[in-house]
């Protein structure tokens, strides 16, 4: 009997969180993969189930493949790219510095601000002719170039920025993580004649390895997420060169309200994002030590 | 293997206006065991990571085997370190943490392995090779950081408190067992402790420190028979011994507000005089000089008993058999031998020339009789 009321108790206290859970996080995801196998209703037509025809249509749908090449590209180079940074001014700041309090506010200054804004400084930086980046050209010279207007050159432009905005997100990470190393550590590595890179290979860098773990989990999500800076710089263009999945489903949904076909994508975006960590705490989380 | 000298010169470290050690000199010798003791933020530690280049000297200098080596890092002075933390990478197995050093200097794999399997025979590792620090206890997390140090075979082997982790138990059996292990392998050790029990069981040689200077340097047994200051009087020895402060009439000494004339000047001697006994010289005696019993302390074989002598309090160490009760008055005795005298201001011991000791039984008590005779003068 009381056991039995400890049990009702038990589930009573979890309700809240559970309708919150189910109303918007499962729900809404168990509804998006339904919705991908019905065609979007319009006007008149109301929505009739397709079978697989959206996913169909996706395989043909040639911007869908050159969003996804983007958004691969953006995360093969903004991961690696931020979390190096990352460590190395982690790394940096970790050590004795004149200043100290300074550097790390002004690495950690680009997370707390606000992407949209930031990507409005950014859009000046990027200017043609009158932006930073160009009149600084135009010291040395150098002609002048539409960084957000080239479709060769406004994927590397956009990337920039995001490596900007979260490697100073990491290193705050990575900071608090090298503050937990001993420093007895180190200094039984110098007395057995270790040096800088040594230490850093054999020592430090595995004992972050769960840090990095964690940080590269978000990077990739991270990598599929944060599309803030597309909105206010190049609204995906020109020619899509520089819109991302995510940013791909937002105009379809909100702009083409093609919700279904939104839907659909949605479903590969969730696929793609679940492999990933999946894979990721699979192969690296056997060579991470936890403390 | 054998050990080699390390001498440190007019030895100073300063951290702005801070002097954490104050210009020492010092010889430990090779092949000997020496223990840096002194209360702590005395500049032991900080002394040891000096010898270890873990620190730079803000002056003088320190020779390992001769060498000037205070300029030197710590991978060229020929030392290897044990640390209170023990220092053990959390992410290597026991056989990576010992083989580390050798790892980064290069040593052939075959040699390596050698070395490993006899070390770890040494110090009974052999069936722990495969696992992580956290899944030993202290005991066999000391020994692999004391692993880390042995298979290095360096001449000298600092270690910094090394013991002040583990239980009461482990830490006598690991005493006994590093003071074996230092005599087989001949090191140069060199000890950081704040346990005097442990330096003096351990100990070729201790160096009492104080305040960043060294009280006094020398052999367990002469710092405890003759100790140098009374700062080193008090450090030793538990329970410490006695300070009790003297006031002078003429040539006489005794304690304020009790008659017992307890020493008697022959020289110059300094206004403000502290008398130092051990509380084991001090003993029942018919004879012996009467005493208020405050409070007494159960040991198990022996007894402290807290006396009040005048206006002043000492411990005597007696045995339990023995019949004291709280509040009463006892006699006590003690050899004119265990008696050390030493200047209430500078804390120096003063030197058996310009003082005596006065057999408490026989003189004073006698004029204590005769007092009683003559009546109150």
């Amino acid at each position: 009997m009381l056991a039995r009321r400890e049990w009702i108790h038990g589930w009573l206290l979890l309700t809240p969180a559970l309708i919150l859970l189910f109303a918007f996080t499962h729900y809404p995801a168990v509804t998006t993969v339904w919705h991908s196998f019905f065609s979007t209703p319009r006007g008149q037509r109301p929505s009739t189930f397709v079978g697989l025809d959206n996913y169909d249509f996706l395989l043909a749908d040639s911007t869908f493949w050159q969003v996804l090449s983007n958004n691969l590209w953006y995360a093969l180079v903004t991961i690696p790219v931020s979390i190096a940074l990352a460590l190395m001014m982690a790394l940096w700041v970790d050590g004795k510095l004149r200043g100290r309090g300074f550097v790390r506010m002004a690495y950690f200054a680009p997370t707390v601000l606000p992407l949209i804004a930031v990507a409005n400084i950014w859009l000046f930086f990027y200017t043609p002719g009158f932006g930073l980046i160009d009149q600084v050209r135009g010291l040395f010279g150098l002609a002048e170039v539409n960084w957000l207007g080239n479709p060769d050159l406004v994927l590397g432009s956009v990337i920039v920025v995001a490596i900007w905005k979260e490697a100073g997100f990491f290193m705050i990470f990575y900071l608090a993580a090298l503050q937990a190393i001993s420093p007895s550590l180190r200094e039984a590595a110098s007395i057995e004649g270790a040096g800088r890179w040594t230490y850093f290979r054999r020592v430090t860098f595995p004992l972050l390895m769960p840090t990095t773990l964690f940080v590269s989990v978000n990077a990739v999500i991270n990598s599929f997420r944060l599309v803030d800076h597309i909105f206010v710089m190049t609204e995906g263009g020109p020619d899509n060169a520089s819109s991302l999945l995510l940013f791909y489903i937002y105009e379809t949904a909100f702009q083409y309200w093609d919700t279904a076909y939104a839907a659909t994508l949605t479903v590969v975006l969730l696929v793609l994002l679940s492999i990933l960590a999946i894979g990721q705490f699979f192969l690296v989380d056997r060579r991470v030590h936890y403390r | 293997m054998t050990g080699v000298e390390i001498e440190a010169r007019a030895l100073r470290k300063s951290w702005g206006d801070t002097q954490a050690v104050d210009g020492i000199s010092f010889t430990a010798e090779a092949g000997k065991f020496t223990v840096l003791l002194g209360p702590s933020g005395c500049g032991k530690s900080t002394t040891l990571r000096l010898i270890a280049g873990l620190e730079q000297a803000t002056d003088g200098s320190i020779r390992i085997d001769g060498q000037d080596v205070t300029q030197r890092p710590p991978n060229e002075r020929q030392i290897a370190m044990v640390f209170q933390s023990y220092a053990l990478f959390p992410h290597l197995n026991v056989a990576e943490n010992i083989l580390f050093g050798l790892k980064v200097r290069r040593v052939p794999a075959a040699q390596r392995k050698e070395r490993l399997d006899r070390v770890a025979a040494l110090l009974g590792l052999s069936n722990l090779l495969e696992r992580r620090p956290a899944q030993l206890s202290g005991g066999q997390q000391q020994r692999v950081a004391l692993g880390r140090a042995v298979i290095a075979e360096k001449p000298i082997c600092l270690m910094d408190e090394p013991l002040s982790n583990l239980d009461a138990k482990l830490r006598h059996e690991m005493r006994v067992e590093l003071r074996a292990l230092q005599r087989k392998l001949g090191l140069t050790m060199v000890y950081v402790t704040h346990d005097q029990a442990e330096a003096i069981s351990m100990a070729d040689r201790i160096i009492v420190m104080n305040g960043g200077r060294i009280e006094q340097a020398g052999t367990p047994g002469a710092i405890y028979d003759q100790p140098a200051t009374a700062f080193t009087a008090r450090f030793i020895g538990t329970p410490p011994m006695n300070l009790i402060a003297l006031s002078r009439a003429g040539q006489s000494l005794r304690v304020p507000g009790a008659d017992p004339v307890l020493a008697e000047a022959r020289g110059a001697l300094p206004d403000n005089l502290l008398l130092g006994i051990r509380p084991e010289d001090l003993h029942l005696s018919d004879q012996g000089v009467p005493v208020q019993v405050e409070a007494i302390e159960y040991l198990g074989a022996d007894n402290l008993v807290d006396c009040r002598l005048g206006s002043q309090r000492l411990t005597a160490r007696l045995q339990h058999r023995q019949e004291v009760a709280e509040g009463r008055t006892i006699r006590l005795r003690w050899s004119t031998e265990a008696v050390h005298l030493f200047d209430g201001l500078s804390g120096a011991r003063l030197d058996k020339a310009s003082w005596r000791a006065v057999e408490p039984a026989t003189e004073s008590i006698n004029r204590m009789n005769a007092a009683v005779v003559d009546g109150p003068s």
